[in-house]
């Protein structure tokens, strides 16, 4: 019983609590203080994550090892990056209540206690710890319908992949005798302790799993809760959580189902291949920017999910080094959408970023260098996202990945281009407001990493290397 | 009398998996079946946590099924309040009407 190794965990929550109670004791606005204390409990976490030793804890319920470690900064990357970025858009929006940083960072224990389970009991607890949050904020704007709509759709679809997720684990603990991921992979080693039942359950578990990375044919909430949402809660939609689901996706699978990796290999290929189709060719008719997202990102899941269809720790480490880069320029770009506002009022309709670079060239360069990144073109960091993912395909013999692969890119940099050409050759439309310096802040940050991240590709590298390591042995 | 095992078990949660499913996707009434319909589902579960704990013997499984009661109440509280919020703006909770965005 090594509860220490929960630290980073315990604080974040306490903070959490400490920030709730603030909030509601003191009697004026305290939502700029409340994001201050959130993303400081972000700052501390993190460095207690690296401070922290390697075990297993709470009697082999909870793990730290590298594969966490890695996992748990980038979240809490994820996280401070959305917060930064909210403040000053839900308060011209009029939703800016203190609540939304305190959901924001419980929503963000959920996935760490995701990103550390080792059992599947704590896989759940993180896992909906993770969802309860999310669902309020996916309805947080609570007098826009659009916003309740978004709640609601995604509560109930979010809803039953949880249940289909539990009555995955409820299989695959009746036909293994066991919940702990370790036992599952000691266990299963032997083929005769594999029963139809086991494999059942571990197809239900993926098809849950599948359902919070939004991966095709179980994307169909990601387009509306991306449009319905406020933008600010889109940010954090489309970059944490979708690490912490992809995270446990690869415990799940590259610890105690790695010995059935024949089985669940086709699955993930199709799940792959479709969602990198849908993501090309679903957003070409968008109009609007957030809708144009959702797709992107459904695609941007299928190059990631590559690394998980080849099974070994390489590809493990080409879905990770992705998981950086992509929550780097999404946060980003998501930056330059929450810019678009005129007076006052937020407008995302993609005709909307019209001769951008003629009013504001600065944001249009940077939103430029996230869509030659999000298209993956060479130097920018999107491109070397794909070029891990690809060679770890081709070097797994799964050529079929990387050829889909390579040819969705193509079409998907038709859309992405496109609105590059709509900022720098189209007739200028109305200007945007000035930028908030919270923005600017994250927008360079982003686009720094993004555009120069050729320049010293070594240390994520290396950090995912190690991450990896513990998978798929 | 017949016996009651393990198999009985499963196949009535199997049942009300299927149930549970199917009345989310069928129904074009009312959103408060749909929250009964996940209610459904997490009970079936339940079940089939506190079946195979029996059989196994171990008692992870019925740890486990408390873990998910509490869960479903918490997020049995967080959709109506989602569904409150909803009406208050709509005016309605028929299914049909949750079209605003196109899918």
């Amino acid at each position: 019983m090594n509860w220490t190794l929960a630290i980073p965990e315990i604080v974040l929550a306490g903070i959490g609590m400490a920030t709730l109670m603030f909030g509601v004791l003191r009697k004026q606005d305290s939502t700029a203080m409340a994001t201050m204390f959130t993303i400081g409990g972000y700052l501390i976490a993190a460095l207690l994550v690296l401070t922290r030793t390697g075990g297993f804890g709470f009697h082999g319920q909870f793990v730290s090892d590298a594969f966490s470690a890695f996992n748990q900064i980038l979240i809490l990357s994820g996280a401070a990056l959305a917060s930064i970025m909210a403040l000053d858009w839900n308060r011209s929006q009029g939703i800016g209540r203190f609540e939304f940083p305190v959901l924001m960072l419980l929503s963000t224990v959920g996935m760490m206690i995701m990103a550390g389970a080792s059992n599947l009991m704590t896989l759940y607890l993180g896992l909906e710890l993770m969802s309860l949050a999310l669902y309020v904020l996916a309805a947080f704007a609570r007098d826009d319908l659009r916003s309740s709509e978004a709640g609601l759709k995604y509560f109930v679809l979010s809803g039953l992949a949880s249940g289909l997720l539990l009555y995955g684990i409820s299989l695959v603990y009746g036909f293994s005798g066991t919940m702990d991921m370790a036992s599952l992979h000691d266990l299963l080693m032997k083929p005769e302790s594999v029963s139809p039942g086991l494999v059942v359950g571990i197809v239900f578990v993926l098809v849950g799993l599948a359902f919070k990375v939004s991966a095709v044919p179980f994307h169909m909430w990601t387009p509306d809760v991306y449009e319905g949402a406020p933008t600010s809660v889109t940010v954090f939609f489309a970059t944490a959580p979708k690490v912490a689901a992809m995270a446990l996706l690869l415990r799940v699978m590259g610890t105690s189902f790695a010995s059935l990796a024949g089985a669940w290999q086709m699955l993930v290929v199709i799940v792959s291949i479709a969602s990198m189709l849908l993501g090309a060719f679903a957003a070409i008719g968008q109009t609007s920017i957030k809708r144009l997202m959702a797709y992107s990102s459904i695609g941007h899941m299928g190059y990631a999910l590559i690394g998980l269809a080849v099974a070994t720790a390489a590809g493990v480490r080409g879905t990770l080094v992705y998981m950086v880069i992509y929550v780097f320029m999404t946060a980003g770009t998501f930056g330059c959408i929450l810019a678009m506002r005129r007076k006052g009022r937020a407008v995302e309709k993609i005709a909307d970023l019209s001769g951008l670079a003629a009013n504001d060239p600065m944001l249009a360069m940077a939103l430029a260098v996230f869509m030659f990144s999000l298209a993956g073109i060479p130097l920018m960091s999107g491109f070397f996202a794909k070029l891990y993912i690809f060679l770890a395909a081709v070097q797994g013999g799964l050529w079929t990945l990387a050829v889909v692969g390579v040819l969705t890119s193509v079409v998907g940099a038709f859309y992405y281009i496109r609105i590059v050409k709509i900022m720098y050759f189209d007739a200028p439309a109305e200007r945007f407001d000035p930028r908030p310096a919270s923005l600017s802040f994250v927008v360079a940050v982003t686009g720094l990493f993004t555009g120069f991240f050729f320049l010293f590709p070594a240390p994520v590298v290396a950090a995912a290397q190690a991450a990896a390591s513990v998978l798929f042995r | 009398m017949i016996d009651v095992g393990l198999g009985h078990y499963l196949v009535v949660s199997a049942i009300l998996l299927v149930l549970g499913i199917f009345g989310i996707f069928l129904n074009r009434k009312n959103v408060i079946v749909i929250l009964m319909s996940i209610e459904l589902i997490l009970l079936a579960v339940n079940l089939n946590f506190v079946a195979f704990s029996a059989a196994l013997n171990d008692l992870a499984g019925q740890v486990m099924a408390m873990l998910v009661l509490t869960v479903a109440a918490a997020e049995a509280a967080i959709g109506l309040a989602i569904v409150v919020i909803y009406f208050r703006n709509r005016g309605s909770i028929q299914v049909e009407d949750v079209n605003l965005m196109k899918g």
